[in-house]
């Protein structure tokens, strides 16, 4: 049992105990900003700073993105540290941000001492209340004997079931108080049962769904990188002969360059990717939730398609589409057992049928075709950068939110998992920037290319101040510059008359603003000049920033209108 | 329609607010609720009533909180409800034998009563609660607090027991099935 001791040589204050309970958790780093409430737990992170990395970020609202980046990038629980207050609340966001997309993530944040809860004190704010419902679970700890455990259950509910952010929000008198820590806490979580293995019945109808499926789709989603199933759903298509369409955040799931590979649908996918999904007599969800830019309007999603839905979220089972059959469990394991069950099938006239639609409706070197000008075209960067990933070493690229997200998603060749960390459910502005960083140090070894718009660019580039403090190098950043926010200036061409309210946008001179950083700066303003630059960045041992200053006013397409079915696409520009 | 929804829950700060939020982010309104400790010590017991016609999903993201230990919505299942009422009526003057024959009918009792005043209290099902109510009317209400509906299945809920709906013929043909296949599903394991 854990006694209050001050005076025994075995107790240790509560800061000490959570430096030491991350040791044990395995964490070997962490991104944040001190202040008053959280100074005991920094004084403390000095005995631990050989095992514990500090990574001190410019703004919360960094620390917390750098945390997911971080996750995404490794697999691992990231962990974020902020004082109380507007300290944590500048944390929201990224909270909000890995709730919506699953990401595992720890935040631990200080609060005012146990004694002026609730009384308005300095830098008082309710924590766990405001994050209640963008947390999968929080703990306001008022008590540091409490510690151990709850920094056991936070990792374990973080990193287990469906992953998602959880806070613990440590009082300062809890960590100066004294105790003995009892480092073999049982977990207290009775209403907490993650299954891993769905239901053998479910797995045997669906894997009999699917064997007599003439139409078979298969739809890869987060889950899939979440759970490492790439392996399975790789086994599972060959084997069944079925093709694979990729929502953004299954992208790299399943290779772009397999023959069963079909692409990314939804609002910004592909023709033949949305009409093999019209189409479709069975339709496997692995691992995605069914999101609206992906469905289009619900009630006219997959029409002919009888759903067999594959998550380990119960919840999410019948939320949006109804299914015929819901399997709740690791995608991996699910995937596999179905494999076993399933007899080889091959559907290839359903599949040249769909590269038919291919060829017909978006062949996808005319959607990169440059119209009448010199001007750089956006497609012109995706080009280059593509080329020159698949051309050199490992890489991961992460972006921002709005067009060039997109266009990343579309144009770039996705082939292992984990490559893309982007903002997904929440879209964020701002993601980009902070969860290279944090990418960055879960992968030092291979190049990190940032993907950012000159919107969301501007809302967080002071963490190339973090970067280059930490000594960072391997971050390439190609600001995709319109000087627009780009993608609501499409919705206003497109939808809003040309109302361009409140979408021009200038900025500094971004090449400037990374030399002020003390990294290197280019500008590129002509196709031309795109190869050169992404050598160059290549071959800059240290951060370099791209202003690639593209024609302004170019649109994503294809495009679902919102509300609007999959089935009824804009393909390409109206006429004007 | 009105469900009514039993969740057990760990008895800590906060567990309460987390369970009423997913309702308020979801824009179902309360008809009731009442919450108290169990025979287990450190779970709660919530008794929700909703006026919706679907709380399938509510019911499953109640599940997926993590104090929540397990959520039955017993509308459809053989079970009791109900709620207790107080109703304080001004002095009973010469009416005194009348208002203690409506108590005796409806087995309410006295608990005070002054010469200014008297208070009633009344426990049964909600609706006999208000053909009380009615016939109290009459005498003068002054005030009413009724409890709100606790409730209580004639079966135990398994442990993350999910929602069940009454039919048990499972086939692969409609989405209500399917989840009918899965509750049986988590119904055998939790039983082996």
């Amino acid at each position: 049992m854990t006694q209050h001791s001050p005076h025994d040589p075995a107790s240790r204050t509560g800061a000490q105990i959570m430096c030491e309970a991350l040791v044990r958790e395995g964490v070997e780093v962490m991104f944040g900003i001190p202040g008053g409430a959280i100074m005991p737990f920094y004084h403390a992170m000095w005995e631990y700073r050989d095992r514990l990395r500090h990574v001190l970020c410019r703004h919360e609202q960094g620390a917390g993105h750098a945390a997911e980046g971080y996750a995404r990038a490794s697999g691992r629980v990231g962990v974020c540290v902020a004082t109380s207050g507007p300290g944590a609340t500048n944390l929201v966001t990224p909270i909000a941000d890995a709730f919506m997309d699953s990401t595992p993530m720890v935040i631990l944040t200080g609060q005012v001492g146990s004694h002026l809860l609730g009384t308005d004190a300095f830098q008082e704010t309710d924590f766990t209340g405001i994050t209640i419902p963008i947390t999968k679970h929080s703990y306001l700890v008022t008590d540091a004997a409490e510690l151990p455990r709850v920094f056991r259950e936070a990792f374990y509910l973080a990193s287990s079931g469906r992953r998602g952010p959880v806070v613990i929000d440590v009082t300062k008198d809890a960590q100066q108080a004294r105790v003995i820590p009892d480092w073999e806490p049982e977990m207290e979580l009775p209403g907490y049962a993650p299954r891993a293995d769905g239901e053998s019945r479910s797995i045997a109808q669906a894997a009999r769904l699917l064997t007599n499926a003439q139409r078979p789709l298969i739809m890869a989603g987060n889950g899939v990188i979440m759970s490492g199933a790439h392996g399975a759903l790789l086994a599972l298509a060959e084997r069944t002969g079925t093709p694979v369409v990729t929502t953004l955040h299954g992208l790299g799931a399943f290779p772009d360059d397999h023959p069963l590979a079909l692409g990314m649908p939804g609002m910004h996918g592909w023709v033949h990717a949305n009409r093999a999904i019209q189409e479709c007599d069975v339709l496997v969800n692995v691992g995605g939730r069914f999101d609206d830019r992906v469905t289009g309007k619900a009630s006219t999603f997959a029409p002919r398609a009888r759903v067999i839905h594959i998550d380990i979220d119960p919840s999410e089972i019948g939320k949006l589409i109804p299914v015929t059959v819901g399997i709740v469990g690791d995608a991996r394991r699910v995937l596999e057992a179905m494999t076993r069950l399933i007899p080889e099938r091959r559907h290839d006239a359903w599949v040249a049928h769909i590269r038919e639609m291919q060829a017909t409706h978006q062949p996808r070197q005319a959607y990169m075709r440059r119209p009448d000008t010199s001007a750089l075209m956006p497609h012109d960067v995706f080009d280059g950068l593509n080329a020159a990933l698949h051309a050199r070493g490992p890489y991961r690229v992460v972006t921002d939110v709005g067009q060039h997200q997109m266009w990343t998603a579309q144009l770039l060749d996705w082939r292992r998992p984990r490559t893309l960390i982007t903002s997904g459910g929440a879209g964020t502005m701002g993601f980009a920037v902070p969860a290279a960083l944090g990418a960055a140090i879960a992968a030092p070894d291979e190049t990190i290319w940032v993907v950012v718009g000159d919107g969301g660019f501007q809302m967080t580039n002071q963490e190339i101040a973090t970067i280059r403090q930490e000594g960072i190098t391997n971050i390439k950043i190609a600001v995709v510059n319109n000087g627009y926010l780009g993608m609501v200036r499409q919705w206003q061409e497109l939808f809003e008359q040309r109302r361009y309210s409140g979408t021009p946008l200038s900025g500094p001179d971004f090449a400037k603003l990374a030399e002020a950083y003390g990294a290197m700066g280019l500008t590129v303003t002509h196709a031309g000049q795109v190869d050169d630059a992404i050598d160059t960045a290549y071959a800059t041992p240290d951060v370099v920033v791209i202003d690639f200053r593209v024609e302004r006013e170019v649109n994503v397409f294809p495009m679902v209108p919102q509300g609007k079915s999959i089935g009824e696409m804009i393909t390409d520009q109206p006429a004007a | 329609m009105q469900h009514t929804l039993i969740a057990v829950m760990q008895d800590r700060p906060g567990v309460l607010n987390r369970a009423v939020s997913l309702f308020r982010r979801r824009g179902f309104n309360i008809d009731s609720l009442a919450v108290a400790s169990t025979e287990v010590p450190g779970l709660s017991r919530m008794t929700v009533v909703v006026n919706r016609d679907d709380v399938t999903q509510v019911v499953q993201q109640l599940q997926r909180l993590v104090d929540i230990v397990s959520v039955q919505d017993v509308t459809f299942d053989r079970a009791v409800a109900q709620e207790m009422c107080l109703v304080r009526v001004g002095p009973p003057g010469s009416r005194l034998a009348e208002i203690l024959g409506l108590a005796r009918e409806f087995d309410a009792r006295v608990v005070d009563a002054s010469p200014s005043a008297m208070v009633l209290a009344i426990m049964d099902a909600p609706a006999t609660i208000s053909a009380f109510l009615e016939r109290v009317q009459r005498f003068g209400i002054e005030e009413i607090t009724r409890s709100g509906r606790i409730a209580m299945s004639m079966t135990t809920p398994a442990r993350g027991a999910r929602p069940s709906p009454n039919a048990s013929a499972a086939s692969a043909s409609t989405a209500a099935d399917s989840f009918q296949a899965q509750a049986d599903g988590f119904a055998d394991e939790e039983a082996a």
